[in-house]
C-alpha cells in the first residue's frame, strides 16, 4: 500500500510550551491508523499540526509525497485532508444543509455523489436537513461533522475522538460509518475507546508526553497486555 | 401626530446613518475579531469625498459612487497595512487603529483645510412633501430608503450566496472554516472592504443631512457605532440595524422631550442591554 501521510520527527510549540517533542508515524492508503495515548498525550495537537493550525516547529509532514509542513491551513485542506475536530466544530446557527455547503468547493457531480453517499450513511442528516446544526443531538453533530469533512474532497480524514460523550448504541453507528467510509478514504483516527479503536484500526501509534512511543499493527497491540496496561490503563 | 411622525422620521434617518457605520464594525468584529477604531475615519472620508466629487461633477450620484470607491480603496489600504499585522492582538489593534484614526482625521484637514465645509442637498432631494398638514423632509426619507435597501442587499448576500455563507460560518468558527479549505484572509479582506464602503456611504449620505462636514465627525459617529454594535450583538448584522434604529429613535425623541438626557440616553440603552442581555439583542456567535 502507498503511504498517504507521513509525519516525521515533528515538534510543535504552542506559545512557550513545547507540546510535541518528536512525533512520527505513517498512514497508508485505504487504512485506518489510530493514534492512542492517555489524556494530554498530544493526540489532538498532532492532528492540528498536520493541518497547520498549530504548525510544526521542527520535522516534516508529507501528504501524497508533497511537503505540507509550511502550508497554510486552507492550503493543506485543499490538498485533500478533511478534519473532524474533537468538539465537532458545527456551525450552530447554520442548517445542516448550509454546514455541508461550506465544505463543498464546487457542486459538481462528483461532490453531489459524495453527498448522496454520506446522506445514505447518515439518514438522520437528511431528516434534519433544514434544522440548525446547533439543535442537533450529540450523535447527529458527530455525523454531520464526519459527513461535512467527507464531502470536502478529502482523500484523508483526520477524526478526533468520535465516540466522546456518545451512548454505546450511537458509538456503534458511528463505528459502522467509519468502516464504510474507509472504503473511499484513508483515515487517521484518535480514539480513547479501545474497543472501538481495536475493531476498526489497522495500525496504531502510541503517543505519550508528546512523543511517539511505538507503532505497529493493531492485531499486535491487542495481544500486548503489558503495553496496554502501561500506556492505556487497560488489560 | 405631525410631531411624532417627524421625530420618528428624524430618528430613523439618523439610525440608518449609524447603521451604515455599525454594519461594517459588527461584521469586522464578529468575523475577524478586530476592534477597528479607525472606522469613523472612513465615514468622514466618505463625507469629504462625496462633497468633493459633488462640487467637481455636480452629480450627486457620482458623489455617492466616488465616496464608495474612496471607502473601498481606503479599506483595502487599511486592512493590508494597519490590520493585517495586528490580527489576534486586541491591545495592538486598539492602539494602531486609534492612531490611524487620528492620521485619517488630520489628513482630511491637510487635504481639504481645517474649516467646516458646507454640504449641499441635490435639488431633487431637497425640500419637503406636505401631506395634509404634515411636512416630511424628502432627504430624510431618502436616507431611510437607502438604509433599508442596503440592509436588504447585504442580508441577501449573507443569507443566499456562498460568500455570505462563509462569512456567517467564519463569525461562528474561524478555525473550522479554514480546515474546510477556505482562505480566511481573503474573506477578511472582502469583509473589511465592504464595511469600509458602507461607512463611506454613510458619511456621504450624512453630509447633506447635517449641512456641514468637519474632520472630527467620524470620531463622533464612531462612538454611536460602537454603542450600536454592543446593543445589537457583536457580529450580528440584523442586530446592528435594529440597535441603530433604536439609538436613532431614542436620540430623536429625547432631544425633543428631555434634551438634557439626549446624549446620555445611548449610554443608558447600552447599560440596560449589558445588564440584562450582555450578549446583545442578537447573538451571532456559537
Ligand atoms: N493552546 C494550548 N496552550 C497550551 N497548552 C496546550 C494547548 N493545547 C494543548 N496544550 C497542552 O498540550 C498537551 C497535549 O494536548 P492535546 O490536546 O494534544 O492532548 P490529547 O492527547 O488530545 O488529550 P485528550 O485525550 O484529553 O483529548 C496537553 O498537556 C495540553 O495541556
Ligand atoms: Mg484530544
Amino acid at each position: 500500500m502507498n503511504t498517504m501521510l507521513k509525519v516525521d520527527g515533528v515538534h510543535t510549540h504552542i506559545g512557550q510550551y513545547h507540546i510535541l517533542q518528536g512525533i512520527s508515524f505513517e498512514a497508508k492508503e485505504g487504512e485506518v491508523s489510530v493514534l492512542l495515548g492517555r489524556n494530554g498525550a498530544g493526540k489532538t495537537t498532532t492532528l492540528k499540526t498536520i493541518l497547520g493550525l498549530t504548525p510544526a516547529s521542527k520535522g516534516i509532514v508529507t501528504f501524497k509525497g508533497q511537503d505540507i509542513t509550511k502550508k497554510p491551513t486552507h492550503g493543506i485542506a485543499n490538498t485533500g485532508i478533511g478534519y473532524v475536530p474533537e468538539d465537532q466544530g458545527i456551525f450552530g446557527a447554520l442548517t445542516v444543509e448550509e454546514n455541508m455547503k461550506v465544505a463543498m468547493r464546487k457542486e459538481d457531480e462528483v461532490t453531489l455523489a459524495k453527498q448522496d453517499y454520506v446522506l445514505n450513511l447518515f439518514p438522520d442528516l437528511k431528516k434534519f436537513w433544514k434544522k440548525d446544526g446547533g439543535h442537533l443531538s450529540g450523535g447527529q453533530k458527530q455525523m454531520l461533522a464526519m459527513a461535512r469533512a467527507f464531502v470536502g474532497n478529502s482523500q484523508l480524514l483526520l477524526i478526533d475522538e468520535p465516540s466522546k460523550g456518545l451512548a454505546p448504541i450511537v458509538i456503534e453507528k458511528v463505528m459502522e460509518a467509519i468502516m464504510d467510509m474507509k472504503k473511499h478514504t484513508t483515515i487517521v483516527l484518535v480514539e480513547q475507546n479501545f474497543m472501538m479503536a481495536s475493531r476498526i484500526g489497522d495500525t496504531y501509534t502510541l503517543l505519550d508526553d508528546g512523543k511517539t512511543v511505538q507503532s505497529g499493527l493493531m492485531q499486535e497491540l491487542i495481544q500486548d497486555e503489558q503495553v496496554k496496561r502501561k500506556y492505556l490503563g487497560i488489560g | 401626530m405631525e410631531l411624532l411622525l417627524n421625530l420618528m422620521i428624524n430618528g430613523l434617518a439618523t439610525g440608518m446613518l449609524i447603521f451604515l457605520l455599525a454594519a461594517g464594525l459588527t461584521l469586522i468584529f464578529g468575523l475577524m475579531d478586530v476592534l477597528n477604531f479607525a472606522h469613523g475615519g472612513l465615514f468622514a472620508w466618505g463625507a469629504y469625498s462625496s462633497v468633493w466629487f459633488y462640487a467637481l461633477t455636480d452629480s450627486f450620484v457620482v458623489a455617492i459612487l466616488g465616496a464608495i470607491v474612496t471607502g473601498i480603496i481606503l479599506g483595502f489600504i487599511t486592512e493590508k497595512l494597519i490590520i493585517t499585522p495586528v490580527y489576534g492582538n486586541h491591545i495592538q489593534q486598539i492602539l494602531i487603529t486609534l492612531g490611524f484614526m487620528l492620521v485619517l482625521t488630520e489628513l482630511l484637514k491637510v487635504v481639504f483645510g481645517p474649516n467646516q465645509i458646507p454640504a449641499k442637498t441635490p435639488p431633487y432631494l431637497a425640500g419637503s412633501w406636505e401631506i395634509g398638514d404634515v411636512i416630511i423632509i424628502k432627504y430624510r426619507v431618502f436616507i431611510i430608503v437607502v438604509g433599508f435597501l442596503i440592509f436588504g442587499i447585504f442580508q441577501y448576500i449573507l443569507k443566499k450566496t456562498k460568500i455570505g455563507l462563509i462569512v456567517r460560518a467564519g463569525v461562528m468558527n474561524k478555525e473550522m472554516v479554514q480546515t474546510l479549505g477556505i482562505n480566511i484572509k481573503n474573506v477578511f479582506l472582502y469583509v473589511f472592504i465592504a464595511g469600509a464602503a458602507l461607512a463611506a456611504l454613510g458619511g456621504a449620505l450624512m453630509a447633506p443631512y447635517s449641512g456641514v462636514i468637519y474632520a472630527e465627525m467620524g470620531m463622533e459617529f464612531a462612538i454611536l457605532g460602537f454603542i450600536v454594535v454592543v446593543i445589537g450583538g457583536m457580529g450580528s448584522f440584523p442586530g446592528s440595524l435594529l440597535a441603530a434604529i433604536l439609538v436613532g429613535l431614542a436620540g430623536s425623541f429625547m432631544a425633543y422631550y428631555v434634551p438634557s438626557l439626549s446624549l446620555a440616553v445611548n449610554m443608558m440603552l447600552m447599560a440596560v442591554v449589558l445588564i440584562f442581555r450582555p450578549q446583545g439583542l442578537f447573538k451571532a456567535k456559537g
